[in-house]
């Protein structure tokens, strides 16, 4: 019997809230401006990234951890198909049904018709990225169908109807004060006197979930892990509110992605001690929660897997990028990125924000989709995520790849040059050849001009004029290096060697500006 | 030992104080310096942009320059330009299917070092004062640049280096592994955020009280100083290399910042 892995002859475009709708930079420079937005994402980030350091400095084989997790991820994208078909028999075989979607639509459309099928309008969901990848609650709700997160973060940002912004911590952007706002205004029985307080917040979400738990015949989730080699579905969560929706209803519904397999049950010991410590900072996870099909009459007993494509196979089959498909979503690359640091998650557009996100949302759409290809951007190269990731993605090298795809893709659609363009392929002739450098050097004494009494240029035309929007550019020196050594050079023929200092070609220090 | 300098293109042309003072270094050492003349650019910022067409010919142009040529190490006082000759060359080379070029530049970036690096590791030098005869007296904070940091694993060569200079009194400064938001093309493209970036290193510059801010990369100085200059900050940047030649005799001056003008390490020595 062949099996059909839903993996189309045409690649897909992933779908669903993938895209940034707004280039990088425009995006950015709004968020910049939300100085409540700065303080609460810098002080969150800085407290989970030092716990990560901490706990992390305790394993004397951390670095051989990340090895292990990165090699078993290759082997996963390596073998990708046959892991698949494997997982499926495993999970079939356990009483579990398996579903397979090629994209966001397909994905949503599946779900539908499984919480249709119990006659259900209310469900619980476990937090989940790929739910949020393909907007199932939008979905859900234009169908009058309600899903309500009990993931406690997920929802405030819910009750809020706002949007997360980090994948771990998704209300990371919002205050106490905020939350107690959002809960008086849209928890029912929400006491009117509500305070800030945290454990008022906690205790009035908990009154509130609770009730919910009790009743929910369907719950949705996603998973951390699925192993092929016994069809077991993991997740991992700090709440419990997770596990209260795993046991309780009847039926069970998971969105996974395709690359969330692992071959082996023991593979997990890995992961295990890699995802907590790089997200939340901790040695373990304070739930995680694993199943393998039906277990006698307790727990759900219909267990249904959503196998989610949506561009996974895409992104394989980018050999420089495919490695983005190693990502936990433990969230550490965000935590200790300069950029996301300022900017927040909401400025990258899409559900995956930060460093990978500007990664991995345009290998799942192709660089080409919509603003997309200002992502790539979004990084100076300080290589701070790369550091930081359990499973070594070189996020790095492959924004710089992703760049290149994209300067590809604009130039067989552009006519006219732009600007960067021409000044990089300027630049490029200029600093091929010694002789051309030095001859445009002797340029120098007219920078010195341009830079005036004061010793620096303040303004810049074009898009030079980013940079000295808020930098000054020192004045140029009266001649370059080549020419000062070409000079000593001469010196020393005619007058024997002598240090350099000695029979430099520019003045000797006097103390004063402007020699 | 014959040491090849590679200049790099900003210090060549924005910064030669920077170059003359690390040939002073390795002459100081005995070590005879030469300038493969037809060096140019790592072409860095041509890879990081994403324009690997346009990268091609000024890679190719260094690894002429350095191949094959009569010297038994090559340095620069840049870390990002080493490591993007040690891995951005041969990654080029391979993607556009030059074997020959690849070979040549896996040459070439395995003999090419980091300052801090050559000193360190090759030339021992640990002791700046004793052995270089290095005296700087002023108070000096560091910000050692991402990619000495994170691709070449620096560590603390550069910083040692500095601490060991006669009369210099070192300021740690606060968040030090930060980037600074220059990034190359970083900071036009995205110059908001990079600004943000900047000026956060500019409180952590000042907050460490010291005058000076010195680092292993032009690049990054010229952007932090000319975030500081902008500002009217009093303090100023300055290159580790030209720390390392200042001596008792012959001292690096740092001239009087005079009405919230500040002149950044160029041209002046």
């Amino acid at each position: 019997m062949s099996i059909n892995l839903g993996i189309p002859a045409v690649r897909t475009r992933g779908e669903g809230n993938l895209f940034a709708h707004e280039k990088f930079p425009t995006a950015a420079k709004r968020e910049l401006k939300n100085q409540q937005l700065r303080a609460n994402l810098r002080h969150a980030t800085h407290t989970i990234r030092d716990k990560r350091i901490n706990v992390v400095s305790e394993l004397p084989d951390w670095e051989d951890l990340r090895e292990s997790g990165s090699r078993i991820k290759e082997n996963v994208m390596a073998r990708l198909p046959e892991l698949l078909e494997q997982f499926e028999a495993a999970f079939t075989a356990r009483g579990g049904v398996i579903h397979w979607a090629n994209d966001a639509t397909e994905a949503n459309a599946i779900v539908t018709s499984l919480i249709r099928a119990t006659g259900e309008t209310e469900v619980v969901k476990v937090k989940s990225m790929a739910t949020q990848e393909i907007g199932l609650n939008e979905h859900l709700e234009s169908l009058g169908i309600n899903a309500i997160e009990t993931d406690l973060a997920e929802l405030i940002v819910q009750l809020g109807h706002d949007r997360p912004s980090h994948i771990l911590v998704p209300a990371i952007h919002k205050n106490r004060t905020q939350i107690r706002d959002i809960f008086r205004a849209e928890i029912p029985n929400a006491s009117p006197d509500l305070t800030d307080n945290p454990k008022e917040l906690a205790a009035t979400a908990r009154a509130y979930l609770r009730e919910k738990f009790l009743n929910a015949k369907v719950a949705i989730s996603g998973a951390n892990f699925g192993i092929a080699e016994t069809g077991t579905l993991g997740v991992v969560e700090s709440e419990g509110n997770g596990r209260m929706c795993l046991t309780l209803p009847e039926t069970l519904i998971t969105v996974m992605g395709i690359e969330k397999i692992l071959p082996r049950w023991e593979d997990l010991g890995v992961f295990m001690q890699l995802l907590p410590r790089s997200s939340t900072g901790e040695r373990m996870n304070p739930y995680s929660s694993l199943w393998t099909g039906k277990n006698g009459q307790d727990g759900p007993q219909n267990i249904h897997l959503v196998m989610l494509d949506n561009g996974r196979t895409r992104a394989l089959a980018d050999k420089n990028g495919r490695s983005a498909l190693h990502c936990i979503r433990c969230s550490a690359c965000m935590n200790v990125c300069p950029v996301y640091e300022r900017t927040g998650g909401h400025a990258y557009g899409s559900t995956y924000p930060g460093p990978i996100g500007a990664i991995l949302s345009p290998l799942l759409t192709g660089i080409t989709a919509e603003e997309n290809s200002s992502l790539p951007y979004a990084s100076s190269l300080c290589g701070a995520c790369f550091d930081a990731c359990p499973v070594k993605i070189n996020i790095p090298e492959i924004l710089i790849d992703l760049r290149a795809q994209d300067v590809e893709a604009q130039h067989s659609v552009r006519k006219a040059p732009t600007e960067m363009d021409v000044l990089m392929k300027g630049a490029s002739w200029a600093l091929s050849s010694g002789t051309r450098l030095k001859f445009l050097e002797k340029g120098l004494p007219a920078g010195r001009l341009l830079a005036g009494k004061d010793q620096r240029i303040s303004w810049l035309p074009g898009i030079a004029g980013g940079w000295t929007s808020s930098r000054d550019i020192p004045a140029p020196p009266q001649s370059s290096f080549r020419d000062q050594w070409a000079q000593r050079e001469k010196f020393q023929k005619s007058q024997g060697p002598q240090l350099f200092q000695q029979s430099q070609a520019s003045p000797k220090p006097t103390g004063k500006q402007g020699e | 030992m014959r040491i090849a300098l590679f200049s790099t293109c900003i210090v060549d042309a924005m910064y030669p104080a920077t170059a003359r003072a690390t040939v002073e270094i390795l002459e100081r050492l005995g070590h005879t310096v030469i300038f493969p003349t037809g060096q140019a650019c790592c072409g860095q910022m041509h890879v990081n942009s994403g324009y690997f067409k346009d990268a091609l010919p000024v890679v190719r142009n260094h690894v002429a320059a350095f191949s094959h040529g009569d010297y038994d190490v090559a340095v620069a006082p840049s870390g990002s330009c080493v490591a993007s000759v040690k891995h951005q060359h041969p990654m080029l080379a391979h993607r556009c299917g030059d074997a020959g070029l690849a070979a040549d530049a896996e040459e070439v970036g395995a003999k090419t070092y980091e300052l801090s690096q050559l000193l360190t590791d090759v030339l021992d030098v640990t002791n700046a004062a004793e052995q270089l005869g290095s005296y700087f007296p002023h108070k000096v904070t560091y910000h050692p640049s991402c990619h000495g940091m994170r691709l070449l694993r620096l560590g603390d060569r550069q910083r040692n280096l500095l601490e060991s200079v006669d009369g210099l009194e070192f300021a740690p400064l606060p968040e030090a592994d930060q980037c600074c938001g220059f990034g190359g093309t970083f900071s036009i493209k995205n110059s908001d955020v990079s600004t943000a970036m900047l000026e956060d290193k500019a409180d952590s510059i000042e907050a460490s009280g010291a005058s000076l801010c010195a680092g292993g990369d032009a690049s990054c100085l010229m952007h932090i100083g000319g975030g500081l200059s902008r500002r009217g900050s009093q303090a100023r940047t300055v290159h580790l290399a030209e720390i390392l030649a200042s001596t008792r005799d012959n001292p690096l001056v740092i001239p009087e910042a005079q009405g919230g003008v500040v002149v950044l390490n160029g041209g002046t020595r």
